[in-house]
Order: structure tokens, then C-alpha cells, then sequence
């Protein structure tokens, strides 16, 4: 998590203390044990914890005495009583003296984890706060994102700047460039980075799967259903939740989710508690949400819900000279998962790529150079290692019924030989496509 | 080159080609060694009746007295519901630069949750769990990164979230831990 904050455990029963000090070491902390209240008053006389996690039952003094004395002598640090069920009063008293909270044994791990993520978030933010003036702000977690154009550079202060708020967010854009990774930034930079970043892909959710995915359900609310689980809503508490494809969902989907986003409270299937959880919200879209809006398939009130800050991703081919960095990072990526030396790109090769329009973006980029480092021979790019979709410059020597062949072949491969999608593209009907290929003795490379 | 060398211990019944194909995904992740040996013993005095599962600090510290002294990280497989004294499950749990952790893939199936069994992604969320869990040994903490097979994880969603990948950061931390001297 992070190397800044220190922790105290106290607790007298030694397995407690190796359990929770082996859990805490695994998110970075600096973390010390201490078996009674003497010790642990002690420690603190000569050193400072960012936060202290001390058992309410302890031989010699208890959590409460000592927690009164640990304000004194350190009234900054973060104090979370931890008690058995039997002493949950007690527990309410040390609250009403001012620790931070309490958390009753055994603790599920997430309730755990959410505790101390909060009281580090606290932390930071403090620390932030009074480091305001001279912060330098550094995106974290970018490395995948690629590009230094004037456009992708403005997508990036964009992002930097919305970090830093709560408001919803649409981050538009072309299929395949990237608006996942633009979501996670966001999320990474944000003072929620210690909590979930939950991903729904709408469009590959059921109206039938929704309400339990989204919602969770109580154990023994269906057959089968053994523990109770957690809903997409309730795991992003503290955290972002990512909604891609949001344009996809149905016009009931819409309704609840803008209940949802509303209030954040909902009710787990087959349960009667409402939960209430605190979640930002990122959306992805390739499509003119205005304009669905405009036509009627998309709630207008939802729309403005979601749309505070828009951040649109341009296209690949607005961007022409991100394409060497692109390929460079992607040699690098493929060439160190393949266990490969790192292999370089012949000049032609590069300036074919740099020639092509990518419909399908960063993606489709990607796919081309995983592909060529495969098929190719383990040294550098060649031209022939690209495949077919790439844009070969006009011959001005060809005839008509030459460049037409080679146009629809492009095209076939394009779409995997799917003819009903190349005849789309070519606007010509299925018999037209099955009669050129025909005529121009056109084979299927997979022979299909 | 890396001394290091990674060892699986199978407690319970797994599928030897699931083991292998497990084998495979963790040795294409950390580039050293990999193999794998069977402990037929019996987990009862493990057991705890009055939680009904077994005690994951025990079961560390038995395979680090029984496998510890042989320089592999070693991680134990099991099929059964684990839980540490202050928490009310594990998933899995490792040694923080030491040699030995536990892995299970009791609290990674879908039928749980009541939802289908999904043998791939069963298989997906164990390859995770192994390589977050030997991460750790290799003295790796919690990443933030949403994506980074080092985030925490607390909740079966919470695993689905994450690839079985390291973080360009972990990874270069991972690659310096590789190839220091096995303890």
C-alpha cells in the first residue's frame, strides 16, 4: 500500500499478533508489536504510529485506559479497538473517547482491509493537505499509456485534473483506444487508489444476471447459494466503478442504475438491509450518447448524471506520431512475455504502419506487432511479417480490375472472409461479393 | 541467471494436468524452475471444529519445518476452507521473504457464490492467487495498480478484477529478487 504509514499491534494473544503483523507487512506498512498496554506506552514514548490496532481485553490495563493515555501521548495517531462480540459496548465507549473505530474478532478480510485503507487514505490526504504548496503532481500507473501528442498530452492533463475531484465521468472514444486504461488512471490518481476499481462491461450483462451482479444476494437466497456475496455497487464502496459499453444497457437497466447512482443505497437479492455504498463512477462509450439521447434510447436524466466531465480519446489515426512509440512499447511488452530478445522494425515496415488508418486503433496496433513477433524471425520486423490490412500504397500502374481485386481481398481479410460484413463495407449485396470473388479466383488463407 | 526454484506441494486431490498446466502459467510469470510433489498426510490436526477449517499459520509453518531447508519458494495446494486467528478466511497466505506460503482454491469457486462452475476461470483465479502469494516470498508488498496481480485481494471479485500479471513496477522489483541468492 504504501511504505509511509506505521502500525502498532497490541494484542496479548501472540497468534493474533503474527497473524495480523503477516497480513500488515504484505501491504507495506511498517508495522511493530506489542504483547501488553505498558509495552506499547512505552514504544510510543521514543517512536510515532501513523496507527494503532489495540485489543480492549488486555491483562494490566485495558484498551480503553490505554487509549486514553495513547491521546496523550500521541494524539495524532489513529487508534482502532478491536473487540470480541461480548465487548462491543466497550467498544462504543472507546469510540465516544475519540478512537477511530472498532472492529469485532474475527474480522472478515475485506471489512479489515476497507478499515485500514480508510484510515490510510485519512492519512495521505492529511499529509497532502500540508504539503499542497510544493506538491508536484505526477500521474501514477500510466505506463500503459503511450503517446507524447498535443492530444493524447491534453488527455493526460485531463485526466490529472479530474482525478482529483469525485465527478462522474465519460470517457468517450473509437473502439479500441483505450478508454479502460484512461478509467484506471483516473482511478490510480485519485484519493480512492487504496479501493476497487470494479469493471462491469454492460454489454456482456444479462438483464437476468444484473440484479444479482450489480446488487449481490444474501446466502440462501437461490439454490446454490452457499455464502453471501457482494454486488459490483457494494465491493466499489470507497472505490471507482467502471461501467463499459454503457450505451449497451436496456431501458430498464437504465432506470435502477440511476436510482442507484441517486441515492447509493440498494437491498442484496433476497435480502432486507439496505446498503449504502460510496463509489465514483467512469463510463465508457463509443457511441453519440447526445445523440441516442436525442433519439430516445437513452434517459436524458441519466445522461446528465453521468456526462460532469467528458474526456474523449482521438483516434489513432489523428495521431500518427504516437505510432513509432506505440510500437516500440509493444515490441518491448511482447518481446519480454515471449522471453524473447528484444527484436527491432525495418524502416519500410515502420513506414507502412505510419501510412495505415487503424480503424480499429491502439488495439488493432497491438494485435499487429504481437502477431508480427511471432511469425517473424526473431530479429527485426519486416514488412512481410504485417499482415495483409495494411494499406499498401496506391500503384499508379495497376488497372482498374487489378485494384479492385486487391481491394476486396484487403477487405475479406480484413473481416475474417465473413461476407456478409465485407459486403457491407464494400456496399455491394452478398451474390455481387460471391460472383467477384468468382471472377478473381479469390482464396480464403484459412481455407474456409 | 536465477538460482531461485519454485516448488508446489498438493495436499488433497487435484488433477495432475491441472497441476501442470498451473506449473506452466507460474514458470512463464517468474522464468525459474517449477516442480511439483505430492504430501498424502492427513490435515486433521490442522483442523479447527469449532471454526470449521484449518488453520492457515499451521499449515505454513509445517511446510516451512518440512520443505523449508530446500531453497525453493514452496507453496502448498490445497482444497480445503482456511482461515488465520483474527480473520474469518484466507484465500491464501505466504511468508513475507521467506520460502513457504499456502494456497487454496476453496474460497475461489463460482458454486460457492452460486453462480456456474467455470473450470477456466477457477483455474485463472488459482494461477493468480500462487503468483500473488509468491510474489510476497520474493518480498514484494501490495500493489495499487488496479490491474497488477500484487493487488490485494479480500473478495473472490476482487481477483476476477486483477490480471495474472505483474505491474511493469513489480516486475522490475520481482526481476532484482530473482536474482539474489536463495535463502
Amino acid at each position: 500500500m504504501t511504505n509511509a504509514i506505521s502500525l502498532l499491534i497490541v494484542d496479548d494473544e501472540e497468534s493474533v499478533r503474527d497473524s495480523l503483523y503477516n497480513w500488515f507487512i504484505e501491504d507495506g506498512f511498517t508495522v511493530k508489536c506489542a504483547e501488553n498496554a505498558k509495552e506499547a506506552l512505552t514504544m510510543l514514548e521514543s517512536e510515532n504510529f501513523d496507527i494503532i490496532l489495540a485489543d480492549i481485553k488486555m491483562p494490566g490495563m485495558d484498551g480503553l485506559e490505554m487509549h486514553r493515555r495513547i491521546k496523550t501521548l500521541s494524539p495524532e495517531a489513529i487508534v482502532i479497538i478491536m473487540t470480541a462480540f461480548a465487548s462491543v459496548e466497550t467498544a462504543v465507549q472507546a469510540l465516544k473517547d475519540g478512537a477511530y473505530d472498532y472492529i469485532t474478532k474475527p474480522f472478515d478480510p475485506d471489512d479489515l482491509s476497507h478499515l485500514i485503507r480508510n484510515a490510510a487514505t485519512q492519512i495521505e490526504q492529511k499529509a497532502e493537505a500540508e504539503n499542497f504548496k510544493n506538491k508536484e503532481t505526477n500521474l501514477e500507473n500510466i505506463e500503459d499509456i503511450v503517446g507524447n501528442s498535443q492530444s493524447m498530452m491534453q488527455v493526460l492533463k485531463e485526466v490529472e485534473n479530474v482525478s482529483q475531484s469525485n465527478s462522474s465521468v465519460i470517457i468517450t472514444g473509437e473502439s479500441g483506444t483505450g478508454k479502460e486504461l484512461i478509467a484506471r488512471a483516473i482511478h490510480s490518481n485519485s484519493s480512492r487508489k487504496f479501493f476497487p476499481l470494479v469493471t462491469v462491461h454492460c454489454g456482456a450483462l444479462s438483464e437476468d444476471l444484473l440484479e444479482s451482479e450489480l446488487f449481490g444476494h444474501e446466502k440462501g437466497a437461490f439454490t446454490g447459494a452457499m455464502f453471501n456475496r457482494k454486488g459490483r455497487f457494494e465491493i466499489a464502496d470507497g472505490g471507482t466503478i467502471f461501467l463499459d459499453e454503457i450505451a449497451t444497457i436496456s431501458g430498464k437497466m437504465q432506470i435502477e442504475l440511476l436510482r442507484v447512482l441517486e441515492t447509493k443505497k440498494f437491498v442484496r437479492v433476497g435480502g432486507n438491509k439496505e446498503i449504502k455504498s460510496d463509489f465514483r463512477v467512469i463510463c465508457a462509450t463509443n457511441r453519440d450518447l447526445k445523440k441516442m439521447v436525442e433519439q430516445g434510447t437513452f434517459r436524458e436524466d441519466l445522461y446528465y448524471r453521468l456526462n460532469v466531465v467528458n474526456i474523449n480519446i482521438p483516434p489513432l489515426r489523428e495521431r500518427p506520431g504516437d505510432i513509432s512509440l506505440l510500437v516500440n512499447y509493444f515490441i518491448k511488452k511482447y518481446c519480454t512475455n515471449m522471453s524473447r530478445d528484444l527484436i527491432s522494425i525495418e524502416p519500410a515496415a515502420m513506414k507502412r504502419l505510419e501510412q495505415y488508418d487503424f480503424p480499429g486503433n491502439v488495439r488493432e496496433l497491438e494485435n499487429m506487432i504481437e502477431r508480427a513477433i511471432v511469425v517473424g524471425n526473431g530479429k527485426e520486423i519486416r514488412l512481410k511479417d504485417l499482415p495483409m490490412k495494411t494499406n499498401a500504397p496506391v500503384d499508379s500502374s495497376e488497372s482498374l480490375s487489378e485494384l479492385e481485386k486487391k481491394h476486396i481481398l484487403q477487405t475479406l481479410n480484413k473481416f475474417d472472409w465473413n461476407i456478409s460484413r465485407s459486403a457491407k463495407v464494400l456496399k455491394v449485396d452478398r451474390v455481387t461479393l460471391y460472383n467477384k470473388i468468382k471472377k478473381y479466383d479469390l482464396k480464403n488463407p484459412n481455407g474456409k | 541467471m536465477s538460482k531461485q526454484r519454485i516448488l508446489f506441494i498438493s495436499f488433497g486431490q487435484f488433477g495432475s494436468d491441472f497441476l501442470e498446466k498451473v506449473a506452466a502459467a507460474v514458470k512463464s510469470e517468474f522464468g525459474v524452475p517449477v516442480g511439483f510433489d505430492i504430501n498424502y498426510g492427513v490435515l486433521t490436526h490442522f483442523y479447527d471444529p469449532s471454526r470449521r477449517q484449518y488453520n492457515a499459520n499451521e499449515l505454513i509453518k509445517f511446510i516451512h519445518e518440512k520443505y523449508g531447508n530446500n531453497g525453493a519458494k514452496t507453496i502448498g495446494l490445497f482444497q480445503v476452507d482456511l482461515f488465520i486467528p483474527i480473520l474469518t478466511f484466507v484465500i491464501g497466505q505466504a511468508v513475507y521473504k521467506g520460502n513457504a506460503g499456502i494456497v487454496s482454491l476453496y474460497r475461489l469457486k463460482n458454486e460457492l457464490y452460486g453462480m456456474k462452475k467455470d473450470e477456466n476461470l477457477l483455474f485463472e483465479r488459482f494461477c493468480k492467487e500462487i503468483i500473488h502469494e509468491l510474489g510476497h516470498t520474493f518480498g514484494l508488498t501490495h500493489c495499487t495498480s488496479p490491474v497488477c496481480v500484487m493487488r490485494s485481494s479480500t473478495y473472490i471479485e476482487d481477483v476476477d478484477e486483477k490480471n495474472a500479471r505483474f505491474c511493469a513496477s513489480c516486475k522490475k522489483q520481482l526481476d532484482q529478487a530473482l536474482h539474489e541468492e536463495p535463502s
